[in-house]
């Protein structure tokens, strides 16, 4: 079932192909000019990034059109892919092996068949509650109670971060909302928004960049940055307000509200970044790092900013 | 035919599973003639390794896997058919407990009973006909699958093969996170981002002692875990 490609749609894909092509540009001409060894390197993650960019783009794109269920399709696969960057990289044991299975295998995809069969009330029930109380019960019955807490903890809060508070992004496509019912717009206004306030931080704070803001958690993260890429990222969510149910005002202050927790996303999981001392989660986007680095904001954007549009406007 | 599709499925699957990531520290692929010998943790160390290969590398090399543990039903199908595995006799597993296992290894070769002996000569046979003139093998100097939490001690069939080719090249490779896909005496994968690197190959003397051979190897694959 392709959607009908709606004039709206079709004026925010014009405009992401034009600043991708104007980043590439820029990206070609920087690449010409840097002098110092640092400035290079920096050019080259620049367009590494860049080049990933249209990637992403393309295949978020493509699963838009064909809805509900690409995009249900395209963030099970990323909640996969972002369980196993979280998994790999934490402590687990021997006796935690089959209760991982589980989460993979299992639980991952039952959260998506719910959305897709659009049972809400089992769909934010099923981690926070039936998936809390399996996970000790499926590791006690392995008989190991070394650090049985941290364990039970270290998977659920995976399973919280990677499954459930992603899946909360599709889930955008499936409200019942009036005039606006399973429209992917509202899908398409989080993503952009979230990640142009990461892009926006990370131009800012590279030309700007001076004050540190949490130099022990993230040390690239910049008060320059910080402010510049919040005030414009919410401009241009503000400038969005066309494509979804909220009035300018409304799209200003979810905007806002996107931008700050997606900031607050990054640094949470920066944390875990540190405390395992590596610098990302993955190698999977070249130049990004995995999979979790490029969507720690949409965790924590993304399920508040469903329930506020649940709340407020169904 | 169907062996050498089967065999590209499952290491495309290995590979997908773990999303094994390949590192070569001072050490090229090439087709030169090499003993690649690891860690081994998990029934998908073979897979993984192989599939990180470059694909006309890889039908020039064949694993050395245990003849008492994958000589019936399907997986010998899997071992001799798909992989084209060597397979080699466990010394003495018949005769001797697990302990007296590791202790043989220390054994001058005059002390060991004479089926013991010929057990050796055998698996040795098996080996160097299989390493040809051309071929590059795959071997687990632990002997089995560990925990991951410790390299074991080798098995001195790694020094014996060196003696009768010194010619080849014998590359260390680590594979880090395997016994976290799949642990010994589990039927169930996870999916866990594992590595592999490989090492460079080992510097040896024309008459290196048998410990000085077994010191220097386990030592190339500890130095690859700690990188």
């Amino acid at each position: 079932m392709i959607a009908k490609l709606d004039h709206q749609m079709l004026w925010i894909f014009a405009a992401l192909l034009a600043v991708l092509l104007v980043s590439s540009i820029i990206g070609f001409i920087l690449s010409r000019t840097a002098q110092s060894e640092g400035g290079k390197a920096t050019v080259k993650n620049l367009n590494a990034r860049i080049i990933a960019w249209w990637k992403m783009c393309g295949i978020f794109a493509l699963t838009l059109l064909i809805r509900p269920h690409g995009s249900i399709l395209l963030f099970a696969l990323i909640s996969f892919l972002a369980l196993r960057e979280y998994i790999s990289l934490i402590r687990t044991t021997r006796a935690d092996h089959n209760t991982l299975f589980w989460s993979f295998f299992v639980i991952t995809p039952l959260q998506y068949w719910l959305l897709y069969i659009h049972w809400y009330g089992l769909f934010v029930a099923l981690i926070p509650v039936y998936a809390f109380l399996f996970i000790p019960l499926r590791l006690v019955l392995e008989g190991d109670t070394s650090g049985f807490l941290d364990r039970a903890a270290r998977i659920h809060w995976g399973l919280m971060i990677c499954v459930y508070c992603i899946s909360y992004a599709p889930a955008l496509v499936i409200l019942d909302i009036p005039g606006h019912s399973q429209d992917p717009k509202l899908l398409l206004f989080l993503v952009i928004v979230v990640q142009l306030s990461d892009v926006f931080q990370y131009v800012w704070g590279k030309m700007l960049g001076k004050s540190k803001i949490a130099p022990h958690v993230s040390p690239n993260k910049t008060w320059e940055g910080f402010v510049g890429g919040i005030l414009c990222a919410t401009a241009v969510g503000t400038g969005l307000w066309w494509m979804t149910p909220f009035s300018r005002l409304q799209a200003c202050a979810m905007s806002l509200l996107i931008t700050l927790l997606g900031f607050a996303g990054g640094l949470v999981m920066s944390a875990i970044k540190r405390d395992r001392s590596v610098k990302d989660f993955g190698s999977t986007i070249e130049g990004h790092g995995g999979i979790l680095d490029r969507l720690d904001s949409v965790c924590f954007s993304a399920p508040i900013f469903f329930h506020l549009t649940r709340f407020f406007f169904t | 035919m169907i062996g050498e599709w089967l065999a590209g499925l499952i290491a495309a699957f290995a590979r997908g599973l773990t999303g094994a990531t390949v590192q070569w520290v001072d050490c090229r692929p090439a087709a030169t003639q090499r003993v690649y010998f690891a860690n081994h943790t998990s029934h998908l160390d073979f897979a993984v390794l192989w599939s990180v290969l470059p694909r006309e590398l890889r039908s020039l090399v064949r694993p050395v896997a245990a003849k008492d543990y994958w000589s019936s039903g399907f997986r010998k199908e899997l071992a001799v058919n798909v992989f084209h595995a060597v397979l080699i006799e466990r010394r003495a597993r018949q005769t001797k407990d697990k302990s007296a296992e590791h202790d043989s290894a220390q054994q001058p070769a005059a002390e060991r009973s004479p089926v013991e002996h010929s057990l050796i000569e055998h698996a040795m046979d098996d080996l160097l006909q299989a390493l040809g003139e051309k071929n590059s093998l795959i071997i687990f100097p632990e002997g089995t699958r560990g925990t991951g939490e410790v390299i074991a001690p080798f098995k001195s069939g790694i020094y014996h093969l060196w003696r009768h080719r010194p010619d080849v090249e014998f590359v260390p490779v680590y594979l880090a996170n395997l016994n976290r896909v799949l642990p010994k005496g589990e039927f169930l994968p996870i999916p866990i981002i594992s590595r592999v690197i490989f090492g460079p190959p080992l510097q040896l003397e024309a008459h290196e002692s048998k410990e000085s051979f077994i010191r220097k190897a386990h030592q190339a694959i500890c130095t690859l875990r700690d990188l």
